[in-house]
């Protein structure tokens, strides 16, 4: 690392996360003027998008390469009062909240007090959604059966593709004018709303075009009071670059870095879409650039490596958006979800890793930043290099980069009817969300808690924290004499609030192509030009929306508790079991231990447990796979988490695989905590029996500790524990090496922590089975090797 | 067919190569000191008490340390980590106690592997009739031999048992052509002092180039608990037994020096 990279990096660690009002002062000044009066809305968005561009504060932190701040500082985070105004009372909470805090200074207060809150107050479009959102919805919200991703950002999930590689702005606009000099105003109705659209999409490239000329007039001014004579010539080059994209297609490796993140910037300035945004496939990007450039000798690796390094640290200086009440419990980080994919196989389907790969890796290795996040594709076709040198990273234990399945991510795309060169150069976003880069729409709509509907199934429809009935009335508990009964009565109550959740998404969607539309992203994403349509109104040439499902494995070891303990062995009554849950085990410690200790677990490769998976699956599978929404877009289903098993676990009861009350729910498709005693292999195994290629994504958690990857046979057999799961389509895994804070709450809860292997003296065993001296004595020697 | 075990291991790691399942078989003829695995030392089943903490409470639960087995009980196992044995080149590791103490069922066993196309290793202490190494060899893939003390005389006093069977079986075994890899257990004050380590090194010097590997095992006290579980008074070398990383690191230039491969723990 350049010592100029080592600062910029300390600065960006350093900063403290801020909410700047700046964004949300000019978007307001903007509709409270009228500047845009009787303008279409697509227009109307596109003239707020230039006003942002034209007035906000242009910041380039000394030093740097590659230039552009959303807001005026590093981590000074703007606001979009549009999707959702907050009040004085958030910006205390953001302020003063222990975890993922945003510092809110006085000047800032005052200008939600007398300007901001004023004008949106009750106009913000969640104002909108929560007045069209039916009873039935807000019941359901409120008990915790879903969230809602649209609450407070706008939808986005979706990750710029090839194009920009290509093309500059000044050809995206032509493309627009000779679409408008096409549209058909005698055979097509919907010609007009089309030209507004391309209209929005003009004036939004063109924004962006002269955002970028701001940086260069800056850069013309600050190389001319530069001293250093090294510096000066760079700050003219930048100028120079900043002048050529995006306005053009970039010519050099530091012009793509550079027009991408104008494009970055223009998507996470435009509105606040989930997972910011993404450039993808970064290493299939760049590595023209690169070749071309080594070729020529224009270009050191040292240079690339020291732009990309600078170009990491853009990421990092851009926390999430602030979220607020339920969207901050379901995704409680700063991490924004830009996760930059390595690897794969290219549009041809040949090996997709080359030299560029192992750059990128370097790069993740040495930087060790919370942003981007990174993962790795991984084809049968790619070498074993390539996925040990990924593992090595994994060790050092920041839990990156995650790994993926290329073959299942295209088997995924396609069986969802994509072109297989699109789903080719597609792969995984967010967390572990299956997409077509560049022509995807794939909208996460929000979290669906499983387990919490068995709870309400065990009820009859009644929700014992909200004391409501939001329910269907399937049956009390005492009538059902099988096992089948019961699981039919949990299928028709995921029926129900899958069809309250799809509808509720409906409307939020509808208001979002109404008021929302994102020209500035719909210049990104093919086919929004060619079809004169936005992003939000189904402009891609995919459109998706998923309903997360949570706590798949909870649900699927609390079916098999009762399955076995009530209707086979006939332990107990179901009466009795909820006896026990509603006390929260209090008095019932014994049945507890027994739940626990004595009943099948998912995650073990136990046909016994593993049955009740299959039908979770199945159920919530056919809940919502298939529904259409206004856009035009299909329901899918995925299976991951963000936070959000926490806050699903705290709206619940005590559950029948022994959870207390209020404790999380399983993450992702990984056994409930602890519960997978077998091994890593019948966990792979266990959960290689979910339909992995019917899903846009699952996620697999695995624990080890950092001295299980002690040397190269070590890692070796790790790979091909990884190439064991994909082998059985498998989508995703990453491996979460341990912290000496984990082991000691493994000592306090040993039953959370039966699947925790950890390397002791040539012999790795179980956390649970060592002496206490012996735990002592690697949490000791964990303390030490991890950073 | 049956036989008895105490465990079965999937995702071992440190039993041979790949990603392995061991298949522990219940019984020993030693008594190495340092034994982390005494629940292997009778053949038979035998029951002890397995404590379990949840929140405060303490369960005590009886528990039968040892099963009986069929092959197809074993087999239908297997089958399951084929997949994942096939994709890191593992295998299937006969561990123990003595795996050679039940040698019908063991040839029985690896005959059903071999059949069944897995790969298969014999973790052995050598302490065992000729014979039976002579059946089980056809369908072994891999011999993982331990050697402890050279010493007839200490190697008797640590183990129970006079080194000579072993050594003899050794010597015979590194003629048949099999892969082979040694085992050492690394116990600071017991085998892995100068004197044992040289007699060691001279022993093994005319097989260095035939030898696969030779394993340092650095001595760990994981076992102690299970003494007292199983109510056998435990004689364990204390924590000086456990050689530091710089013992281990000298060691391993020791037997690198002289030209074999070795590794720490296998």
């Amino acid at each position: 690392m350049t010592p100029r990279i080592q600062k910029l990096r300390e600065e960006s660690l350093n900063a403290e996360p801020r909410i700047s009002a700046e964004r949300a002062l000019l978007v307001t000044e903007f509709y409270k003027n009228h500047l845009a009066f009787g303008d279409s809305v697509p227009v109307q968005r596109a003239k707020a998008f230039r006003h942002i561009l034209e007035n906000k504060s242009i910041c380039i932190n000394d030093g740097e390469l590659i230039v552009g701040e959303r807001g005026p500082a590093p981590k000074a985070t703007p606001t979009y009062p549009e999707i959702n105004v907050h009040s004085l009372q958030d910006l205390d909470i953001l302020n003063s909240r222990e975890k993922v805090w945003f510092r809110v200074d006085e000047a800032t207060r005052e200008a939600y007090r007398e300007v901001i809150i004023p004008f949106w107050k009750g106009r913000s479009n969640r104002d909108r959604m929560m007045e069209a959102l039916p009873k039935d919805w807000h019941d359901a919200y409120r008990a915790g059966i879903f969230t809602e991703f649209m609450e407070q950002r706008a939808p986005g999930h979706t990750v710029a593709g090839g194009k920009i590689y290509r093309k500059g702005m000044s050809e995206i606009i032509s493309d627009i004018e000779a679409v408008i000099s096409k549209l058909d105003f005698m055979g097509d109705p919907l010609a007009f709303p089309r030209l507004q659209e391309l209209l929005g999409m003009k004036i939004a490239a063109e924004a962006i075009i002269s955002y970028a000329e701001r940086h260069a007039v800056i850069l013309d001014e600050l190389a001319s009071s530069e001293k250093d004579e090294q510096r000066k010539k760079e700050l003219e080059g930048m100028a120079q670059v900043c002048r050529n994209v995006p306005a053009n297609a970039p010519q050099t490796f530091h012009e793509a870095l550079q027009y991408y993140w104008f494009v970055h910037l223009g998507v996470v300035t435009e509105l606040n879409p989930w997972d910011s945004f993404n450039p993808g496939r970064l290493d299939q990007h760049l590595m023209p650039f690169y070749r071309m450039e080594t070729d020529a000798g224009s270009l050191t690796k040292e240079d690339a490596v020291e732009l990309l390094q600078s170009f990491w640290i853009k990421f990092n200086n851009h926390p999430a958006p602030p979220k607020v009440g339920v969207t901050a419990l379901e995704s409680n980080t700063y991490t924004d979800f830009a996760l930059i994919n390595i690897g794969g196989v290219k549009e041809d389907g040949s090996d997709a890793v080359n030299e560029m790969s192992y750059i990128l890796l370097d790069v993740i290795e040495e930087m060790r930043l919370l942003q981007p996040s990174s993962m790795v594709q991984l084809s049968k076709k790619n070498p074993d290099r390539f996925i040990e040198r990924a593992v090595r990273i994994v060790k050092t234990g920041f839990g990156q980069p995650s790994i993926f399945n290329t073959d299942a991510i295209i088997q995924e795309l396609t069986r969802q009817g994509k072109d297989i060169a699109d789903a080719r150069n597609g792969g995984a976003s967010g967390c572990v969300e299956s997409g077509a880069f560049g022509t995807e729409s794939y909208i996460l709509t929000g979290y669906f808690n499983l387990p919490k509907i068995l709870e309400i199934t065990l009820h009859n429809g009644y929700d014992p924290r909200t004391d409501k009935i939001i329910g269907l009335q399937t049956g009390q508990i005492e009538d059902f004499d099988t096992y089948y009964q019961l699981l039919d009565a949990f299928r028709k109550q995921v029926n129900h609030f899958a069809g309250i959740k799809v509808k509720g998404s409906n409307i939020i969607e509808s208001i979002f192509m109404e008021h929302i539309p994102t020209p500035f992203l719909s210049l990104i994403i093919d086919d929004c030009v060619s079809r004169g349509t936005d992003y939000s109104c189904g402009g891609a040439r995919y459109n998706t929306n998923y309903v997360q499902g949570v706590g798949v494995g909870t649900v699927t070891d609390s079916l098999t508790a009762i399955r076995k303990i009530v209707f086979d062995d006939g332990l107990t009554t179901l009466t009795q079991l909820l006896l026990a849950l509603e006390a929260d085990f209090e008095g019932h410690e014994d049945l507890r231990y027994r739940l626990i200790y004595h009943t099948p677990k998912y995650g073990n490769d136990d046909p016994e447990a593993d049955e009740q998976l299959s039908d979770v699956f199945e159920i919530y599978y056919d809940a919502v796979n298939g529904r259409t929404s206004p856009r035009g877009a299909t329901y899918r289903i995925n299976l991951l988490p963000t936070t959000c098993h926490i806050y699903f676990g705290s709206v619940m009861q005590a559950s029948a695989d022994g959870r207390k009350a209020g404790k999380p729910v399983s993450e992702g498709i990984s056994p409930v905590q602890g519960a997978d005693s077998h091994g890593p292999t019948a966990v792979i195994k266990s959960a290689a029996k979910i339909d992995h290629l019917r899903t846009g994504g699952t996620l697999l958690n695995q624990k080890f500790s950092p001295s299980f990857f002690e040397n190269e046979e070590a890692i070796r057999k790790v790979a091909s524990l990884v190439r064991s799961y994909f082998r059985m389509d498998g989508h995703h895994i990453q491996f979460n090496v341990v912290s000496a804070d984990m082991l000691r709450d493994a000592q306090k809860h040993p039953e959370n922590y039966r699947d925790l292997i950890v390397r002791v003296a040539g012999y790795s065993d179980y956390f649970n089975d060592l002496g206490e001296d012996l735990q002592e004595e690697i949490i000791r020697r964990t303390e030490h090797e991890s950073f | 067919m049956q036989g008895t075990i105490f465990d079965f291991k999937r995702f071992a790691v440190h039993d041979g190569p790949g990603i392995r399942t061991t298949v522990f078989l219940k019984g020993c003829p030693l008594r190495c000191l340092w034994c982390h695995n005494p629940e292997s030392w009778k053949p038979e089943p035998e029951s002890a008490e397995r404590e379990i903490r949840l929140d405060d409470r303490l369960y005590r639960e009886k528990e039968i340390i040892g099963r009986k087995v069929t092959v197809n009980d074993l087999m239908k196992e297997l089958e399951k980590e084929r997949l994942v044995m096939e994709e890191s080149q593992g295998g299937v590791t006969f561990s123990g106690g003595e795996p050679l103490m039940q040698p019908r069922f063991l040839l029985e066993m690896l005959k059903a592997c071999q059949e069944n196309a897995f790969h298969t290793a014999v973790d052995t202490s050598g302490f065992a009739l000729q014979e039976d190494l002579l059946r089980i060899m056809p369908f072994t893939s891999l011999f993982l031999f331990d050697l402890k003390m050279m010493d007839m005389r200490k190697h008797e006093q640590f183990t129970g048992a006079d080194n000579q069977l072993i050594l003899d079986n050794f010597r015979w075994l590194m003629q048949q052509g099999k892969p082979v890899r040694v085992r050492i257990p690394v116990v600071a004050g017991y085998t892995a002092t100068r004197d044992n380590l040289t007699a060691t090194l001279e022993f093994l010097t005319p097989y260095a180039e035939n030898l696969e590997q030779v394993d340092l095992l650095p001595y760990h006290r994981i076992g102690m608990h299970k003494y007292d579980k199983l109510g056998i008074c435990c004689e364990m070398p204390g924590e000086s037994g456990k050689p530091d990383s710089q013992e281990m690191d000298e060691i391993y230039s020791l037997f690198n020096s002289n030209g074999h491969k070795v590794t720490i723990g296998g």
